[in-house]
């Protein structure tokens, strides 16, 4: 660090302390070149830094070109000391280089490296990643594995030896927090942390960093030929590496170690990034737990714990946390006392975090983690100008429309897709990703002529801003798949309802993310487990059921996602009787939607446990008292309904249907409550009623007893139950009622309903049998599973929404047939149909 | 003064004042402890915390800890005490309040026995001041004729007052607290006079931050405390310690039949109850929904000592699932209806799946169903 020598500053990457120290020691220099630690294909793009759009946080992302999964990022913030060197520089027209060893080459030994330890497990990709940034400061921490051990974390050693737990801790008291002070010599920190460092690399040598010596060498060249050129050369780079700058070495030494490195070709631009992905919680490498902090510290003028305060009231009272300049006050005393009572220089964030939950927050961590995540990590976006050369994501965009011959167009127009065929399974796919990132270009529509699941219809149309959005994705990742991955992650975590993330979750079987789906598994688990509304629950249901049996289609592995439906299946069960409860006639309309939701999508799942319980879960909940004037009860539309769903699925017989259609009419009931029974027992088709009398009787004779003042309240929920019967039936039912009490039930199998012969006519019905089978497909060999609605044989007129089973339902095939199976009940039946005629 | 016979006789009282017992490593703190005192403090802040979190002194005494937690928590509330601000701790019951609130007067002051216990009953007098009828009719009033109370003493004296369970004080009575925080002084109307607070007075207060039908205090009062809440057991295992201790105690205190304590049941009444209170399982995986009831680790002490009784006295003297399922029960469902599926979807969804949880599941389904 002499004078003829070029001037080593050893910084910690995004330290404040270290920014303010390089700018005081670069006033004092003012050297001719500053030569900064960074890949030197950078220097191109370096003037960008100057551009007035330019934003920190940002970073420069290299990326091979080849590949553009392969990248590595050098973020830099506001207070990074390479972002103050790199502006000092260019504000007064000094060149900037940069010197670390090429990313071409850093590349290509990590693949190398990734390959020799294949079996390893390394994840190599990120290895390149975090040899990127430097990891000197802070390095061995993100690499837990086999290479932990003998990386050596320079900081922690140093604090270790002053006697301090927390290597943060010790960083912050020893440089962050000193006060520079006034007319001193600029450069007197850097000799202290260089001879510091000094000390250390003799003991620990190039302390597990495989690539330092070849990277501290490339620096050393770089630096030679800088000092042939300029009279005064400053360099910024890690304290790490200063030892080695520093020692003498010969060039020829250097450059041997230098050849014959590997190469690849990268290209390398500016990216914004944000300071949360500055943050360790994001796990990115830049590895720094408070970058809102430090940007505090770096910009505030003075009093930086006062200034604190006041941003942390002030963002409390925009949360309407009642805050007073008193509690700032007090905030402030307290750090600072604390600070002395740990015998630390000045209050850190532990002191100032303390005193804010003790002071603002009455102890509680939970508006302590708004502040921690608002300030202490912070939302700062950086921005980039848009002459940066263009992201890696828009390269990878480009290379996949041409390979799948689908070029960007102004012009609307309709794409047709055949799923089964390789290219469009993938022009489907980068539709659906791109749409989960944003850019709209395609949208999907219905399709003309089929319905099948393995066509797609989408109309496509390329906006010129839609290369904006491409760029602004470009943080996302570096190509279309994986910047999907990113979003999708992301806005799982961001969404603001379950309904919403269990649609992300179909979305992401779409574009075919599998690397997505296990985090929104995980946010859909988790808030499942907390949703204590059982409507937004039975809402999320059906999405994932089908997510699990599309799943099943295209062969994803869908355990998890299937584990995750069952749990919703549980939730819903064990949530819905209490939600039940008292609701008025809206509120229990709404909750009829989710039951019939919960209940078709229960009935896809392919667990008979789920199954059964569900069942005496709607058993328990037909069987409930109505509600009355004291007790909130289930309302009868609820109660109809369970009892519908249960006959429909065979778990309830028709006695006992009858039992509880006799129990909803009992002259107790009020008439209101009772008709909403019959909406919610007779809703999506009321062949029931032409196919039992005994049902129809109940229903007619208690509608004849419905007291006059009460029939006007009545009638228009009787009308909604049977306008939406189909007008066949309601014909059917008609005739049946004007009939009237005409056929005294006899006793034995011989009461028939009328156009029914007493007993059926089998040639006639074995007549219909081919074309039944030709209906349903029995001798084809077809799939019957392929539809939902036609697979389960018991769903006979049940669904709503009318599926193939409710059309067959009003054929008049089936109900002939059906009438031969109940002739079983037929016996019973008749007994209980004599009061009908007596009533009348 | 009437506390003055306990303190000297301290050597026969059946539970000695934090002072007393600890008297040993106070004066030894006191000998080696070389920084600044805040004025009447027997002891710096430093001294304090090392007082309670434990260490050893240059000259080979050992402080044993008095509290086993984040040493923040202590350096907090000690730092507040110093700063002239009035110290609240919250916490469930059995997290060390009133442990720590009498540990930190006993450190500071030297004297941890000026306490006001809040009740519902708590009378204004038991703060501020009252009066010696007697004297109040013979001569008038007077200062002979003023009773002070505890927090009197210590405003005239310098020293920490205590107020165990603020919130139970009704609301009225808590607020005469708001002038003596405030002011630092006690006004006297019926003499037109007052008592001033000299320096080294404060006030810790402890609350029980989860516990219904208590008076919350008013943001009036709230704001002149700095509020430190005091956690529960950080592991599994140090709650399952507490737990097995102080039934233990429990059981020998109330003469219950020997019955070899369970470890597994404790073990998992334990893990019950604190994955439903942090509302995510053991392992992180999994989230459940937390019940309305505080589930504290002395509610848990409770249900096992339950279960011990009832296995000792109906069972077959092991304690078996079925003993502490509907102490469980009890715990948990403190409403009927939301509380009741809190519980049943974590039978559901997290006791079911559980290797060699079934005996307890199906106890607990069982407990359940007959509700």
């Amino acid at each position: 660090m002499s004078g003829d020598d070029a001037a080593l500053l050893g910084i910690r990457h995004h330290g404040p302390g270290s920014a303010r120290a390089v700018r005081a020691a670069l006033e004092q220099l003012k050297p001719d070149v500053v030569l900064v630690e960074g890949p030197p294909e950078a220097d191109a793009v370096v003037e960008l830094a100057a551009d007035e759009q330019m934003r920190p946080p940002v970073a420069l992302l290299a990326h091979a070109v080849d590949d553009t999964s392969k990248a590595a990022f050098w973020p830099v913030a506001e207070f990074s000391p390479e972002w103050v060197a790199i502006r000092h520089a260019l504000e007064r027209s000094v060149p900037v280089r940069f010197i670390d060893l090429p990313a071409a080459h850093t590349f290509a030994l990590a693949a190398a490296e990734e390959h020799e330890r294949e079996s390893g497990g390394d994840a190599g990709g990120e290895a390149a990643g975090a040899e990127g940034e430097g990891a000197e400061g802070e390095g061995g921490q993100e690499h837990e594995d086999g290479t932990a051990d003998v990386r050596v974390d320079p900081i922690g050693v140093l604090a270790e030896t002053a006697g301090y737990d927390d290597a943060e801790r010790w960083w912050e008291d020893a440089v962050e927090h000193r006060v520079a002070d006034e007319g001193g010599d600029a450069l007197a920190p850097f000799t202290a942390l260089a001879d510091a460092m000094g000390a250390l690399r003799e003991r620990y040598g190039d302390g597990g960093h495989r690539n330092d010596p070849l990277r501290e060498a490339h620096m050393r060249l770089r630096i030679r030929e800088a000092k042939r050129e300029f009279e005064r050369v400053a360099v910024v780079c890690g304290a790490w590496h200063v030892p080695a700058l520093a020692r003498r070495t010969t060039v020829t030494a250097d450059r041997q170690m230098l050849k014959g490195l590997p190469r690849t070709k990268v290209e390398i631009t500016w990216v914004p990034w944000t300071h949360r992905r500055l943050g360790m919680q994001s796990g990115y490498g830049a590895g720094i737990a408070s970058p809102g902090w430090y940007h505090h510290l770096f910009t505030a003028p003075d009093r930086p714990v006062a200034r604190w305060m006041t941003k942390v009231a002030g963002l409390l009272r925009e949360e309407d946390h009642p805050v007073s300049s008193a509690h700032v006050i007090e905030s402030v005393r307290l750090a600072e006392t604390l600070a002395v009572m740990r015998g630390r220089p000045l209050a850190g964030l532990t002191e100032a975090t303390d005193a804010v939950r003790s002071v603002m927050c009455d102890g509680s961590d939970v508006p302590l983690a708004l502040v921690r995540d608002r300030l202490v990590v912070g939302d700062d976006l950086g921005e980039v100008p848009d002459s940066a050369p263009a992201v890696p994501l828009q390269r990878d965009l480009a290379r996949t429309q041409r390979a799948l011959r689908l070029k960007p167009e102004a012009l609307e127009r309709d794409l047709d897709l055949d799923l089964r065929k390789e290219t469009d399974a993938a022009r489907s796919r980068l539709l659906h990703r791109l749409r989960l990132l944003g850019i709209d270009w395609g949208e999907q529509t219905r399709g003309r002529n089929s319905t099948g699941t393995f066509r797609e219809t989408w109309r496509l149309r390329w906006e010129p801003e839609l290369a904006v959005r491409v760029a602004e994705a470009g943080v996302w990742g570096t190509t279309v798949a994986s910047a999907a991955t990113a979003k999708a992650q992301d806005r799982a975590v961001e969404a603001p309802t379950l309904a919403e993330v269990t649609a992300l979750a179909e979305r992401c079987l779409l574009a075919e993310l599998p690397d997505a789906l296990p985090a929104v598994m995980r946010v859909l688990a988790d808030r499942a487990a907390l949703d204590a509304d059982v409507g937004h629950l039975a809402q999320a249901l059906p999405a994932l059921v089908r997510s699990v049996r599309y799943g099943d289609v295209r062969g994803t592995d869908s355990v998890a996602l299937r584990e995750v439906a069952e749990g919703l299946a549980v939730r819903v069960r064990v949530g819905l009787p209490p939600a039940c409860l008292g609701l008025d006639a809206d509120g229990a309309r709404e909750m009829r939607r989710h039951l019939d939701a919960a209940h078709q999508a229960t009935g896809l799942l392919e667990d008979q446990p789920i199954k059964d319980q569900w069942a005496a879960m709607l058993t328990g909940l037909a069987n409930r008292e109505g509600g009355g004037d004291s007790s909130p009860g289930v309302s009868g539309l609820l109660r109809g309904r369970a009892a519908r769903l249960l006959l429909d699925d065979n778990r309830l017989d028709t006695d006992e249907a009858a039992r509880l259609m006799g129990l909803a009419f009992s002259p107790g009931t009020a008439p209101a409550e009772a008709a909403a029974w019959i909406e919610g027992f007779l809703a999506g088709g009321g062949m029931l009623l032409v196919h039992d009398e005994r049902l129809l009787g109940l229903v007619d004779a208690w509608l004849t007893g419905v007291p006059p003042e009460a029939f006007n309240d009545v009638l228009p929920l009787l009308r909604r139950t049977f306008s939406e019967f189909e007008s066949g039936v309601r014909r059917t039912v008609g005739e049946l009622v004007r009939r009237g009490d005409a056929p005294a039930p006899a006793v034995g199998a011989g009461a028939a309903p009328s156009g029914f012969a007493a007993v059926p006519d089998a040639a006639r019905a074995d007549a219909v049998l081919p074309v039944l089978r030709l209906l349903l497909g029995l001798d084809t060999g077809a799939d019957p599973g392929r539809d939902p609605g036609g697979a389960t044989g018991g769903d006979i007129g049940g669904g709503p929404g009318g599926d193939i089973g409710d059309d067959l339902d009003d054929d008049p095939g089936p109900p002939h047939l059906r009438g031969r199976s109940q002739q079983a009940h037929r016996p019973e039946q008749s007994e209980t149909h004599v009061p009908e005629g007596e009533r009348r | 003064m009437t506390t003055t016979g306990t303190v000297n006789g301290s050597n026969e009282a059946l539970r000695p004042h934090a002072e007393d017992a600890f008297a040993e490593e106070l004066k030894a703190l006191a000998a080696a402890d070389d920084r600044p005192r805040p004025t009447r403090w027997n002891l710096s802040p430093w001294a304090v915390a090392t007082y309670l979190l434990g260490g050893a002194l240059p000259d080979g005494t050992v402080i044993t800890p008095k509290y086993v937690g984040p040493r923040r928590i202590i350096e907090v509330a000690v730092t507040t005490l110093a700063t002239d601000r009035a110290l609240l701790l919250l916490g469930v019951p059995g997290t060390a309040k009133t442990w720590v609130s009498e540990h930190l007067a006993a450190a500071v002051s030297g004297d941890s026995t000026l306490l006001v216990q809040g009740t519902a009953g708590t009378p204004e007098e038991a703060i501020r001041y009252g009066w010696n009828y007697a004297q109040l009719l013979a001569h008038g009033p007077s200062r002979d004729a003023l009773v002070p109370s505890p927090v009197m003493r210590a405003m005239s004296e310098g020293r920490i007052a205590r107020v165990e369970e603020l919130t139970r004080i009704p609301a009225d009575v808590q607020d005469s607290f708001i002038t003596i925080l405030s002011e630092k002084t006690l006004p006297i109307p019926e003499l037109g006079e007052e008592t001033q607070a000299v320096r080294g007075f404060n006030v810790i207060a402890t609350a029980n931050d989860r516990d219904r039908g208590v008076n919350d205090l008013s943001s009036a009062l709230r704001r002149r405390f700095n509020t430190v809440v005091l956690p529960l057991p950080a592991t599994v295992e140090e709650e399952v310690d507490i737990v097995s201790r102080r039934v233990d105690q429990i059981g020998r205190s109330l003469e219950l039949p020997e019955v070899p304590a369970g470890a597994d049941e404790i073990r998992r009444v334990v893990t019950v109850f604190r994955e439903l209170r942090d509302g995510v399982t053991g392992d992180g995986r999994t989230k459940v929904k937390s019940p309305s009831g505080t589930l504290s680790t002395a509610e848990a002490i409770s249900v096992v000592t339950n279960g011990l009784a009832l296995a000792a006295h109906f069972g077959d003297g092991v304690l078996r699932p079925g003993d502490v399922a509907s102490g469980i029960l009890g715990a948990v469902v403190r409403d009927p209806a939301a509380d009741k599926v809190v519980w049943q979807e974590y039978l559901e969804t997290v006791v079911r799946e559980r290797d060699g949880w079934k005996d307890f599941y199906r106890a607990c389904r069982e407990t359940t169903a007959g509700r």
